[in-house]
């Protein structure tokens, strides 16, 4: 019990633990563990042969958080910026830093924008996106879907998922239709 | 394979990447992994994925071309890679916090660089794929030693690495009793960790009886499942004798489950950060005076954190993405010597053709699945 000085519930003995599980304290004393002290400065061990690493090319149109001085001397080029979804990833980058939740929040807008402009433009090519395939829930056919969920509480809301895949296109298809209707009813 | 929003992905064809900077090299990717937090990218959770990025931050493969200032990879050579893209010389790297890099990541301070992880992280494409940029190839990789399999190799480039390193941010003492939230990867490497570093008592704490089965038998965990409990945190509270755990690692992270409210406005309507529920089961199940660590990933907005709890309780809450390379020399060492045995964490094998299906198989947590591995060119 915590009220008196001793711990309530004693451990195993060290010679018991070893016996039980492989490698038992092998990394008992703290301050030889490869994580401890978490700063130590060590510069000379990390491989790099550079104070300032030479900065990747082209620089110009890279957005960056306005948290940082200078663009940083290495980035990743895998999807720039473009169109609609890109401006406002620009905005977001170019006036809020990342303690504002405008910043991240129209990041995420930025993300909603964008997937709903490339679905709309896959159907004219010809890999329209294929949401069975793409959803990969044909994996549910030969993968016990039934007994992998018994008796999981997160079973209540994986019903939602199919809602908020297909919800937005729903909504979105609704509003549509009406307002068709409306223009060919005039 | 390429993001198409949220819950989609798709193999296309991309071009090869190419070398953008004199310390970068093309890897052949031969083996990648599906990470937990993957599915937060897959779940549209974190902001700024863009349409067409490729996921994948736990890879190895075969150096396949070499930037001009390249010294120490050849053409040729067996590499494994961390998940963390960093510099090796900027001030957090010379103090070894190789995963706060401030020289890779134009897109956010607050977080370093990570393969194909958004452009919140960088915006470099990721390892599931059959080649993929690797920046500063003189600092991050690390040519595998031959007696090294594949598949441990594969998984110390973040899941296995990052257990070990929640374990040490536990800051355990002998015979403590530590608790571990989340019995998937991660959580398992955290509570096999524990005790090399003297643990008395390790309880794995899930929902999934499978993932507990696992925690018993790799991990020696004791385990309960908190779907049996009224309240996990009176049972954590009782186990101990009333005081409390004197470690739990938080191993699960933004789309915890256990409250339907925080789970439904975080994972599902965007609304907070991440779920904050295994982080507040720690704060609450924790002793005072303890130690709580976060290994669970959040998301950069806000979250409903019970913050007063911990301050009242003198707790020390300590938390960081893991360096992982840092890791590495003990825990090849401790996989020499026979103690632990990464791969058995692994329970799927998937052609990268098939990756949406192993997506959908992870994120639903179907057929037994733990750790799925991505095989390309299969």
């Amino acid at each position: 019990m915590p009220y008196t000085a001793d711990k309530p519930v004693p451990p195993p003995t060290a010679e018991e633990l070893r016996a039980r599980v492989p490698g038992w304290g092998a990394d008992l004393d703290p301050a030889d563990r490869p994580a401890w002290p978490k700063e130590r400065f060590a510069p000379g061990v990390s491989g790099a042969h550079w104070d300032y690493p030479d900065e990747q090319q082209p620089r110009e149109g890279r957005e960056r958080s306005i948290e940082h001085l200078q663009l940083t001397p290495v980035f990743g080029t895998a999807q720039p910026l473009h169109g609609l979804s890109g401006a406002i990833r620009r905005f977001a980058y170019d006036r809020f830093s990342e303690g504002r939740a405008a910043h991240w929040l129209l990041l995420v807008a930025g993300d909603r924008v964008e997937s709903t402009g490339a679905h709309l433009r896959s159907l004219l090519t010809l890999r329209p996106d294929n949401p069975v395939t793409e959803t990969g829930v044909l994996s549910e056919l030969h993968r016990h879907p039934i007994a992998s969920r018994r008796g999981r509480v997160d079973v209540r809301h994986q019903v939602l998922d199919p809602v908020i895949v297909a919800g937005p296109w729903l909504l979105a298809g609704g509003v549509a239709w009406m307002l068709a209707r409306r223009l060919l009813r005039r | 394979m390429t993001y198409r929003g949220p819950y989609k992905v798709r193999v296309e064809e991309k071009d090869r990447p190419r070398i953008e900077h004199p310390n970068d090299a093309i890897v052949r990717v031969t083996l990648a992994a599906i990470c937990g937090s993957d599915l937060h990218l897959y779940h549209g959770l974190m902001p700024d994925t863009r349409i067409g990025h490729t996921f994948g931050h736990e890879f190895i493969g075969v150096v396949d071309e070499v930037g001009s200032s390249v010294e120490g990879l050849e053409v040729g050579d067996r590499v494994m890679v961390p998940f963390n893209i960093y510099c090796g010389s900027c001030w957090f790297c010379a103090r070894g916090l190789y995963s706060n890099c401030h020289n890779v990541n134009p897109n956010a301070t607050a977080i370093g660089g990570i393969y194909g992880y958004s452009h919140s992280t960088g915006g470099y494409d990721g390892g599931q794929a059959e080649y993929v940029r690797v920046p500063f190839a003189d600092v991050g990789p690390m040519v595998i030693p031959e007696w090294l399999a594949d598949e441990d190799a594969l998984m110390l480039t973040d899941a296995f690495s990052t257990g070990y390193f929640g374990a040490q941010l536990g800051d355990i003492v002998e015979g403590d009793t530590v608790v571990v939230l989340g019995a998937g990867p991660v959580g398992l490497a955290a509570a096999r960790s524990a005790w090399l570093m003297g643990a008395g008592r390790v309880i794995a704490i899930d929902q999934l009886d499978y993932r507990l089965e696992k925690a018993a038998s790799f991990a020696f965990a004791e385990t309960r499942n908190y779907t049996h409990y009224d309240d996990i945190v009176v049972e954590m509270k009782k186990t101990t004798g009333g005081l409390g755990a004197d470690v739990v690692i938080d191993a699960v992270g933004a789309e915890a489950d256990g409250n339907l409210v925080q789970h439904v406005t975080s994972a599902k309507l965007k609304l907070q950060g991440g779920s904050p529920v295994a982080l507040n089961w720690a704060i609450d199940g924790v002793r005072k005076g303890g130690t709580v660590s976060v290994m669970g990933a959040y998301g950069p907005l806000f979250s409903a954190v019970k913050f007063g709890d911990a301050m009242n309780k003198g707790l020390t809450l300590r938390m960081n993405q893991a360096p992982v390379k840092r890791q590495w020399p003990r825990l090849l060492e401790h996989i020499e010597a026979g103690y632990l045995k990464p791969s058995e964490m692994i329970t799927h094998r998937i052609p990268l053709e098939h990756i949406a299906e192993g997506y959908h198989l992870f994120s639903s947590k179907l057929d037994g699945c733990i750790k799925t591995v991505v095989v390309p060119g299969s």
